[in-house]
């Protein structure tokens, strides 16, 4: 049986983070993929109170939210770090990550799937945060530095995932509106380790584009 | 020049929480309180992208969000821990003190503030997070065991704050007849030796809360 399992969607960016860090440490695993409409008993069993996925299991236990899977991987298994080692950029990393999770992830769907005055609301939040994110990638190639961080990987909904979703219904980061972003976006979408372990984008469109 | 700056407001548990940790530790501060109407230069050139308190500068440098400067003092100074050392234990303490805040204390304050159709939503969220936390704290003294952890500090809100904001508004979720080990929990962390010196008095959060009921604004 194997030691470390990971439950997950192939098209979820939380997934695709969680999978991505095991990789970088060389972890072997067993990844199941799960049915969004019947979740597995093992789902279940090993996220209770979310019921979501991606779900780490080590040795039969059970570690659930994405950036606290990231977490624990980085301390449990050698190899190049998850987070950064130092501590004032390590918190750091946690502030943007937290920041792009809780606030970017969470207007920009909002602004997304809302309709009328509600959208507009959501929508303006969202520009506000993608204004920060905007600021904070200026002068630079990837949100940590010259290489590719957790942050990064954080933001790959926006670089990735989100202009699928956004088809048709409204783009939101607009190369004339955020180029920084826009720039980024096509360097960590090029990035050789993310192109090997993002989903092909033939089988991501079918999945998002709307009917 | 101070090392270490701590930007805060008093009636914060955001702030009080970064304080106690500060102080578990021994760390000597300077402590700035800021004006949230009327924020500073200084605090706004340390946190143009929250401005929000707490900022914790160390070095010049500043680290913003409390549970994250939380884990910065526990990594950075000596003392008694603040995390769990084990990667499963810690995992599960970011777990809870995440819940703690994303699905309690949010719907708990909201329920206080809203009214009507909004208030029975956020209390029915509430309830139900509420009844869960029940059960983790069941049989034991803190979150953190025998002593307190990272879940009781981020839960010092459902501890002081919330049950002042509830007598305040005359709306009570957390109640000893539905949540009686919630509710033990409040009372041993309240009267823990050490949490009490970093509590704010609860007649000036009581007066401040009121204030804040009556002109519609929180300061």
């Amino acid at each position: 049986m194997s030691k470390v399992k990971v439950l997950g969607f192939w098209y979820s960016p939380f997934v695709a983070r969680v999978k991505m860090a095991l990789k970088m440490k060389g972890v072997e695993f067993e990844y199941v993929e799960e049915n969004i409409r019947a979740k597995s008993e093992l789902l279940l069993e090993s996220n209770p109170i979310h019921k979501k996925v991606p779900v780490l299991i080590h040795d039969g236990k059970a570690i659930v939210e994405t950036m606290i899977i990231l977490e624990y991987i980085d301390q449990t298994w050698e190899g190049p770090p998850i987070l950064p080692r130092d501590p004032y950029h390590r918190a750091m990393a946690r502030f943007w990550v937290n920041f792009i999770d809780e606030k970017c992830l969470n207007t920009m769907l909002k602004a997304c799937w809302r309709t009328g005055e509600e959208q507009e609301k959501w929508k303006e939040e969202a520009i506000l945060n993608f204004q920060i994110l905007e600021n904070e990638i200026k002068g630079k190639k990837y949100f940590g530095g010259d290489e590719i961080s957790v942050v990064d990987h954080a933001a790959n909904f926006i670089a990735y995932w989100f202009p699928l979703i956004s088809w048709g219904r409204m783009e939101l980061v607009t190369e004339d509106q955020f180029p920084n972003l826009w720039r980024w976006s096509s360097h960590y979408c090029n990035h050789p380790f993310v192109k090997d372990n993002l989903p092909p984008m033939d089988v991501m469109i079918p999945k998002f584009k709307p009917a | 020049m101070s090392e270490v700056k701590l930007f805060g407001a008093w009636f914060s548990p955001y702030v009080k929480r970064v304080e106690m940790a500060l102080n578990l530790k021994g760390v000597e501060y300077e402590y700035i309180e800021e004006d949230l109407k009327n924020k500073s230069p200084l605090f706004l050139q340390y946190n143009p992208i929250t401005k929000l308190v707490p900022v914790l500068v160390h070095n010049g440098k500043p680290i913003f969000e409390s549970t994250v400067i939380l884990e910065y003092i526990d990594e950075t100074w000596e003392g008694p821990s603040i995390f769990p050392k084990d990667p499963y234990d810690r995992a599960m303490s970011r777990f809870w003190a995440k819940f703690v805040e994303d699905k309690c204390s949010d719907p708990l304050w909201k329920a206080c503030w809203a009214a009507g159709e909004e208030r029975e939503k956020a209390k029915k969220e509430a309830e139900e997070a509420l009844k869960i936390l029940e059960n983790e704290i069941k049989g034991k003294k803190f979150f953190g065991g025998d002593n307190i952890g990272l879940v009781d500090y981020v839960a010092n809100y459902i501890a002081f704050w919330i049950p002042l904001l509830q007598d305040v508004v005359g709306f009570h979720i957390l109640t000893q007849d539905k949540f009686p080990n919630i509710w033990k929990w409040c009372y041993e962390l309240c009267n823990d030796s050490f949490v009490k010196k970093n509590l704010p008095e609860k007649e000036k959060v009581s007066s401040g809360l009121k204030r804040a009921v009556e002109t519609g604004s929180l300061y």
